[in-house]
């Protein structure tokens, strides 16, 4: 009842809007702070309160919009969550204040604001468990530690299986998810209608059983990266905003600074996160990375009562749908088959994931799709991250999280972070270094991550 | 979806082909005295351009033959196709397109 009431009073609160004000046009998002540094006020549901009475007019700009300083001790380079959560990492927990985070578009419009939001840590490798676990711990107490609601939901997550190759592979990866400690259960059939009362158990690929895993689910992507951006600003941070980097300075083969589009900035160490576009930024190094870049879509129906409460995958007919908290569908389709950069896809891959889709859930034929739009992801052979040194020295890379890299974002951004501050990498991202694939050490993902989100 | 020129059969619809990336990547002639590092380099990394990229395609369900591209991934634009053997067609006369 508490929460029937605070829900209801939560809600009229926070859409209690006398005129709203006038769209500003700002490439901004629209609640930045002044450059002058104010303390951040913390959100509560005081605050709502008091903002409601003042028609929410009142709210702090979430945070600053400074100009680029001449000089940094470490600059970010990707303001996606991976690149502001390491940033907030840097200045929390190593002491490391005098970070700007430099972004070429906004906060979040690159992959952050693109993905399906599905988060779990059901991998098949220690090394894997090691990152995506370590990422799950801090997912679990995040909105708190941000003070900004991220909506993380573990709502359950289901892997479906349709053939004996698919129950094999969750068999073997269900038991060392298990033996790594992390929370994974088999489940029949009969189970899985429980939990999708409207599933078809005996379609075209029939369903033979599944992995749950009831700790994952579902965040808010866009609340991750401005949960990120305000805490680390309010540490100190710099954000800069519509600031590309378009070279790097290199001098005696170690890194001392960007080109940016709002000039030179200078750095004692850089850290690039810019998924995609990693092996453009790479090139502008000096150097190549073993990554290829592919555009990845997703789609969404028209916002339907609640209807399905976990996520459902299915890696082997590539479906994989989830209900968003407005009710829409949120549907991941595959990635083209051919490298680009064109953040579009192609129709024909829309076409193979609705199919299978429609197969599974017939109860959806009728729905209507409202957005369509794709993100370039950076893909590896191992289909496993790359959080690593790189041929330049002070200067780091961390991308290649493909497909898949949201889930991971907390702990992503932490043990880089680390990584960086003190010139060596972290003991959970070490395996993941760029030598991998001349050593041979693969950490082969296949089968977990391939074309599963 | 692409319509591509196979050099062999003429245009056809995407879903013909398959992609192989990137070509002209010579198998090194004595790969019992490469060291771990040029190997790896020869089996895993890549340029992954953001522009102009030669690249290998196999016409799967057509004549399945295989012959290079050159494409531009931010438009998907191909400029050339050609066989396999031909040498790379020299394209810096071309403008370069305007991303959409
Ligand atoms: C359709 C789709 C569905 C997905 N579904 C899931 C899912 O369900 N679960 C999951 O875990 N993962 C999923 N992913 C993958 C996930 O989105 C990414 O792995 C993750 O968001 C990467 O975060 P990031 O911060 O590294 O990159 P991004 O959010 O892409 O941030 C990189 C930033 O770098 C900036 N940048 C690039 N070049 C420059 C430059 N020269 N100068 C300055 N800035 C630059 C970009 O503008 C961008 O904002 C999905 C991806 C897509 C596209
Ligand atoms: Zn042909």
């Amino acid at each position: 009842m508490g929460i029937v009431i605070y829900a209801y009073f939560g809600y009229f609160l926070s859409h209690r809007t006398k005129n709203p004000p006038p769209t500003p046009f700002i490439l901004h998002h629209p609640y930045e702070r002044p450059s002058i540094c104010v303390r951040m006020k913390r959100y509560s549901i005081f605050s709502l309160a008091r903002n409601a009475l003042n028609y929410h007019q009142g709210w702090q700009k979430a945070w600053r919009s400074p100009d680029p300083k001449r000089e940094y001790e470490v600059v970010i380079v990707g303001g996606g969550g991976h690149g502001l959560a390491t940033a907030y990492y840097l200045a929390r927990e190593c002491g490391i204040r005098d970070v700007a985070v430099v972004e070429k578009g906004w906060l979040g419009g690159g992959n952050t604001g693109r993905n399906t939001t599905i988060v779990r840590s059901n991998y098949l490798w220690d090394e894997s468990a090691g990152i995506y676990e370590h990422a799950m711990k801090l997912w679990e107490g995040l909105s708190g530690e941000l003070n900004y609601n991220v909506m993380f939901s573990q709502r359950g997550l289901l892997h479906l299986a349709h053939s004996v190759h698919d129950l094999q592979e969750i068999g073997r990866r269900g038991n060392a998810i298990y033996l790594n400690g992390i929370d994974s259960e088999f489940v029949t059939p009969e189970q899985v209608r429980e939990m999708v009362p409207f599933i078809n158990l005996n379609c075209r690929y029939p369903i033979l059983g599944a992995l749950l895993q009831r700790r994952g689910g579902t965040a808010r992507h866009d609340a991750v990266a401005w949960g990120y951006a305000r805490a680390a600003d309010d540490l100190g941070v710099d954000i800069l905003q519509n600031c590309e980097v378009t070279g790097f300075r290199i001098e005696d083969n170690t890194v001392t600074g960007v080109e940016t589009s709002r000039g030179p900035i200078r750095a004692k160490k850089v850290g690039c996160v810019v998924a995609g576009h990693c092996s453009v930024l790479a090139e502008m190094a000096g150097f190549r990375l073993p990554i290829e870049s592919f555009p990845l879509q997703a789609l969404v129906s028209e916002p339907v009562k609640p209807i399905l409460d976990c996520v459902v995958m299915s890696g082997s007919i590539h479906a994989y749908i989830s209900q968003s908290d407005k009710g829409e569908l949120v549907i991941g389709a595959g990635s083209d088959a051919y490298l680009s950069y064109s953040q579009r896809g192609g129709f024909d891959v829309i076409e193979d994931t609705v199919g299978p889709v429609l197969e599974l859930y017939p109860i959806f034929s009728r729905l209507k799709m409202l957005r369509q739009w794709g993100g370039i992801v950076d893909v590896t052979v191992d289909r496993s991250p790359l959080i690593s040194k790189t041929p330049v020295r002070n200067l780091f890379f961390n991308c290649g999280w493909g497909t898949g890299g949201f889930k991971a974002t907390p702990g992503s951004g932490n043990v880089f972070a680390h990584s960086i501050a003190r010139g060596e990498m972290h003991p959970i991202a070490a395996p993941f270094s760029i030598d991998r694939f001349n050593t041979g050490a693969l950490i082969d993902e296949g089968a977990a991550a391939a074309v599963a989100h | 979806m692409l319509l591509i020129e196979c050099p062999w059969c003429g245009l056809r619809d995407q879903s013909e082909f398959t992609a192989h990336g990137e070509a002209h990547i010579a198998r090194p002639d004595t790969p019992g005295e490469l060291d771990e590092q040029e190997w790896g380099d020869y089996v895993f990394f890549r340029k992954n351009p953001k522009g102009l990229h030669y690249e290998r395609w196999v016409h799967s369900h057509g004549c399945r033959r295989w012959f290079n591209a050159v494409r531009d991934t931010v438009t998907d634009h191909i400029h050339a196709t050609y066989r396999p053997g031909d040498g790379q067609p020299d394209l810096s006369d071309e403008e370069p397109d305007q991303p959409s």
